[in-house]
């Protein structure tokens, strides 16, 4: 359903084999395997504490493999060599930087890349990205007084800015109003329209049910299922997981 | 009565006054820096670690009889303080201490060693006073020439790495998923506040460097709001405190160092006075609006 099969040589977007993460003293994924190929929108389940996070930080490079080996277009992760063509949205930013900065000059930060630490102050693509996700009056606004869905759509403006390829989110629809949860599945709708590859790591399938071309469902850092997303093995049916995880799954987990 | 062109061409007060603008200029952009990764105190923890890096300075003088005696302070000291800034970030890299407990160390150790040493110098604590709190009687053209060379340093950082320094201050996993140098970056910050520690010691002192690093900040955030608009008018603010305080002392006899300080402090009760009363008003003007509805 979702493999493009007639393109057989054509890279990867992702190529994850064998990856092992530990973090602190635990061991968070275990030889997890992920494939990605152009034009998918794959989602990524699981309950929390399932390495859903941890999958997605070493697909983008932010974390580095035990061992094992991360691909990104054809190219070792950690050496970004086609971070221009991926754009990130990690979980809970812009709670990090302690003096309020304004969505223009977050978005800015998106320009920058190895080889780019000289980012235009007044770049037009901000500005254009800023009105696309319907944020062009609060320009000038610091992040930190938006509310969670406005600032969440900054920091898609800030993944978009650079034109990338591949979209990558952890968990975009968390601590959003209604409003936001539908403009922002819109561009997603749009990008993917579009020829966009994008991973998204989701509490449950909600408002891109019907667009996401394959789920990918980890348990305590394992893959227990690849495949369309009707055929997910249901955690706890009728009933968000993260509330109510079911106990064969649920017996270590922390909330 | 001394007119600022007396002062500026007095040679007691020029080379206090050069460096009274660098050191305005740049302990605002690193503090800038410190306050977004919620570092405040390590300018305080440098400061320490640097009279340490004054007494070795002084030590090794006394062992090649340089004249004047403490014609190595300062190279001790920026030494010093770059070894402590590098200390603290592989510390927090590594996550085995927690931040505070070795800012601690980094503190106590670093006035003891200073303490200590400065003794086995053959001097005693009172030498230090002037690097403690700050004078300008002592400013040598060798203490003007490293603080040029230092301060131009930071500036070329500071500002012209803005971009990469906020997008890594700013959002440390975003900034490594876009395949930025995080923990080049993150050194360099540590560094540029070691070089602004030492060469803001000789006037502000030690023990208040970090003030005129956070306060200019501070103040500046209770004015105006985006990261880089703080950090321009922290430093109008350092420069205004820096120069002022200086030049106060030039007419009334006070410590330039604690005078910078207050200076610095008092702006920032200003700062929020002005933003009290904005909101004030801000509010009010709200109310008039929904009255008539």
């Amino acid at each position: 359903m979702s493999r493009p099969d007639d393109s057989a040589p054509q890279n990867p977007v992702v190529d994850v084999r064998k990856a092992v993460v530990t973090l602190g003293s635990q061991r968070v994924l275990h030889s997890v395997d992920l494939e990605v190929r152009p034009g998918e929108l794959v989602a990524l389940l699981g309950a929390n504490g399932s390495g859903k996070s941890t999958l997605l930080r070493t697909v983008v490079g932010a974390l580095g493999l035990d061992s094992g080996s991360a691909r990104l277009f054809g190219h070792d992760v950690s050496r970004h060599r086609a971070h221009q063509q991926l754009g990130y949205v990690p979980q809970h930013a812009a709670e990090s930087g302690n003096i309020p900065a304004t969505a223009r000059e977050t978005v800015a930060t998106g320009l920058l890349g190895p080889r780019a630490w000289f980012p235009r102050a007044r770049d037009l693509r901000v500005d254009a990205l800023l009105s696309d996700v319907g944020l062009s009056g609060l320009a000038d606004r610091p992040v930190t007084a938006m509310s969670g869905g406005q600032r969440q759509r900054v920091m898609i403006a800030r993944a978009l800015v650079r034109g990338p390829s591949f979209l990558v989110l952890d968990e975009p629809f968390s601590g959003v109003d209604i409003a936001s949860r539908e403009l922002i599945a819109g561009i997603f709708r749009r990008l993917h329209s579009r020829g966009t590859t994008i991973l998204v790591v989701l509490h449950d399938l909600g408002e891109l049910e019907d667009d996401i071309t394959r789920a990918v469902v980890l348990d305590e850092g394992r893959v227990i299922h690849d495949g369309p997303p009707s055929q997910r093995p249901r955690l706890d049916p009728g009933h968000d997981h993260e509330l109510r995880p079911v106990p064969a799954l649920g017996q270590e987990l922390d909330s | 009565m001394l007119t600022p062109w007396d002062l500026l061409t007095s040679d007691i007060m020029r080379y206090p006054l050069i460096i009274a603008v660098l050191i305005g200029l740049t302990a605002p952009i690193v503090g800038t820096y410190l306050v977004q990764r919620r570092l405040s105190l390590l300018g305080d923890g440098l400061g320490h670690v640097a009279l340490t890096g004054v007494a070795m300075g002084w030590l090794v003088g006394a062992w090649v009889s340089t004249t004047p005696h403490d014609a190595l302070a300062i190279p001790g000291a920026l030494t010093a303080s770059v070894l402590g800034a590098l200390a603290i970030e592989y510390v927090r890299e590594i996550g085995h201490t927690s931040r505070d407990v070795a800012l601690a160390i980094l503190f106590y150790g670093g006035i003891a060693g200073g303490v200590v040493i400065i003794q086995l110098a053959g001097g005693t604590s009172q030498n230090l006073m002037a690097y403690l709190f700050g004078s300008i009687s002592t400013v040598t053209s060798s203490d003007l020439g490293i603080t040029v060379v230092l301060a131009a340093i930071v500036l070329a950082v500071g500002i012209g790495l803005r971009g990469l320094l906020f997008a890594v201050t700013g959002d440390e996993e975003f900034a490594r998923a876009s395949g930025l140098p995080v923990r080049a970056t993150n050194l360099l910050i540590v560094v540029i506040a070691a070089l602004t520690v030492t060469l803001a010691m000789r006037i502000v002192g030690a023990l208040m460097v970090s003030a005129l690093m956070i306060v200019p900040v501070a103040t500046a955030q209770t004015l105006v709001i985006g990261f880089n608009r703080t950090m321009r008018w922290a430093m109008m603010v350092g420069l205004v405190c820096s120069l002022g305080g200086l030049v106060l002392t030039a007419y009334v006899n006070l410590p330039p160092g604690g005078v910078i300080v207050l200076l610095a402090i008092g702006m920032y009760a200003v700062g929020v006075a002005v933003r009290a009363v904005r909101e004030r008003v801000r509010a009010h003007r709200a109310q008039e609006v929904e009255a008539p509805a």
